[in-house]
């Protein structure tokens, strides 16, 4: 098993920062918007870049919701058991445009059962998706995101491994190989 | 990840107390799900469910029906009153026809105890038990321990004490086994006839005293005179009964100290409890009813792991 740095918290830093741009130059003021982190990992990177739009860009009464796919999950009695997270949301979707945030769009099933699950809170008017690492060429379904960190061609064996915490400076991002040399 | 170390739910006895955590866990996203606007989440929308009732039953019933609902499942219904058990029918026969009409689950109660063991035996799918006779009633023991820990965020410590008819009550076994795992000091109290005499071997304390039982205690989970599974008199008259048992809400104010008080259903009002004191603000009768299809739904979503 090796392990290889893709992006360093430096390197973590400047994309999101990126993101949450990219974001505001789509979103303004954010008043009909609504973030939706998607748990567990989507929860640390939607947090950030709420605090970047708060603080850097001053934008106020930003909505943030969180959202547990497990119960829309399609996997649901086939290899292993799946145990529930905290799910929140609060803010309204009716008629709001969503912003979907996620670590890794992998197989893009994640983000199906995401969809599967909005559904049970409202008709938004609009639903983008946002990810930190895009892995192009691995997907199951016809899912692609409307903002992305990083595209990633990496090879079925490898795995992504997103690390992210409140603390900025140990955040990185590893590619993990886990075939046995 | 974590899963149940059981696949059927028989009892309480046959769980670990990270079985009763796990359960904990998942109930309070559930009953999250039940405060959402849909309240509603498809995941068991491919397992069907058929509510055996060898015996009268409303909230049990109702409470599983509406956790099935809930997770999507399909269900199916049976009561022995309007079934062919009136024609001579036997238990095995009754259930090898509905296994035969291909149901995942099946949550079953009957009077006489160790139906629900009995049944898992020789089926495939999966059992719950929702009340065998005077052995277990695991979903309601799981519901009030539930009702404890949300009041006072663990129940290690605290000090339970069970009132009225042990002897007949599913209900009291399943609580003890239940509180005694999770660390809990239990107490049962009740005329002495309808205290069974295995009961300390169980590791709890018996009172006949109701004052000093309430003193002691945090929680007072009072139980139903179950007159229908009475075979002889146990206690000279229900007045003399309410005399020393009953649980008024002048008893509980001048005990001078917080107290919470537990019923599972149906309550004789004015014999074990008096109505001021069900309808106070010492009561969390109605949290355990809306608690119970929520830990109901956790169970259920659990156990379908295992198909």
């Amino acid at each position: 098993m090796n392990k290889k740095l893709l992006l360093s918290s430096k390197n973590l830093k400047i994309i999101i920062n990126r993101l949450a741009c990219q974001l505001k130059e789509v979103h303004g003021d954010f008043k009909d918007s609504v973030i939706v982190g998607l748990q567990p990992r989507g929860l640390v990177l939607s947090k950030s870049i709420k605090k970047i739009l708060e603080e850097q860009h001053k934008i106020q009464n930003l909505k943030i919701n969180f959202l547990d796919i497990t119960f829309h999950r399609d996997d649901f009695r086939r290899d292993k058991v799946l145990n529930p997270n905290f799910n929140n949301m609060e803010n309204d979707i009716e008629g709001k445009k969503i912003i979907l945030i996620d670590d890794v769009l992998y197989t893009g099933r994640s983000v199906r059962s995401a969809l599967s699950a909005l559904d049970y809170y409202g008709r938004p008017s609009k639903i983008q998706l946002l990810v930190l690492i895009d892995r192009r060429f691995a997907r199951h379904l016809p899912i692609q995101p409307d903002f992305s960190g990083r595209q990633v061609d990496a090879i079925q064996n490898e795995k992504v491994f997103v690390n992210l915490s409140a603390d900025d400076k140990k955040n990185s991002v590893y590619i993990i190989n886990q075939t046995n040399e | 990840m974590s899963e149940l170390s059981v696949r059927n739910l028989i009892g309480i006895k046959d769980l670990k107390a990270s079985d009763l955590n796990l359960i904990f866990e998942t109930t309070n996203r559930f009953l999250e799900v039940l405060n959402r606007p849909i309240k509603k989440v498809p995941t068991l929308r491919d397992i069907t469910i058929a509510n055996l009732f060898f015996e009268n039953s409303t909230r049990t019933k109702l409470s599983f029906e509406l956790a099935q609902k809930r997770l999507s499942a399909d269900v199916i219904n049976f009561s022995s009153s309007v079934s062919s058990i009136k024609k001579g029918e036997s238990l095995i026969d009754t259930i090898n026809n509905i296994i035969s009409m291909k149901v995942d689950m099946i949550v079953v109660r009957h009077p006489s105890e160790g139906v629900a063991s009995m049944i898992s035996k020789k089926v495939k799918s999966i059992i719950i038990n929702a009340g065998d006779g005077s052995n277990e009633h695991p979903t309601q023991a799981i519901l009030d321990t539930y009702t404890i820990q949300q009041k006072f965020g663990n129940i290690s410590g605290k000090k339970i004490a069970i009132i009225g008819d042990i002897l007949h009550s599913r209900v009291a076994l399943s609580n003890i086994y239940a509180l005694k795992k999770l660390g809990a000091e239990v107490c049962v109290c009740g005329p002495t006839t309808l205290i069974p005499k295995y009961i300390k071997s169980l590791g709890v304390t018996v009172e006949t005293n109701l004052k000093k039982a309430l003193l002691w205690c945090d929680v007072a989970n009072v139980l139903r005179v179950q007159f229908e599974r009475m075979k002889s008199s146990y206690f000279p008259s229900n007045r003399e009964y309410s005399k020393y048992f009953g649980i008024t809400k002048k008893i509980l104010d001048d005990l001078g100290k917080d107290i919470t008080i537990m019923h599972p259903g149906p309550i004789n009002r004015g014999v074990e409890l008096s109505s001021e004191v069900v309808e106070s603000d010492y009561s969390v009768i109605l949290d355990q009813v809306e608690n119970g299809v929520a830990v109901r739904m956790a169970i259920m979503y659990l156990l379908a792991s295992k198909l």
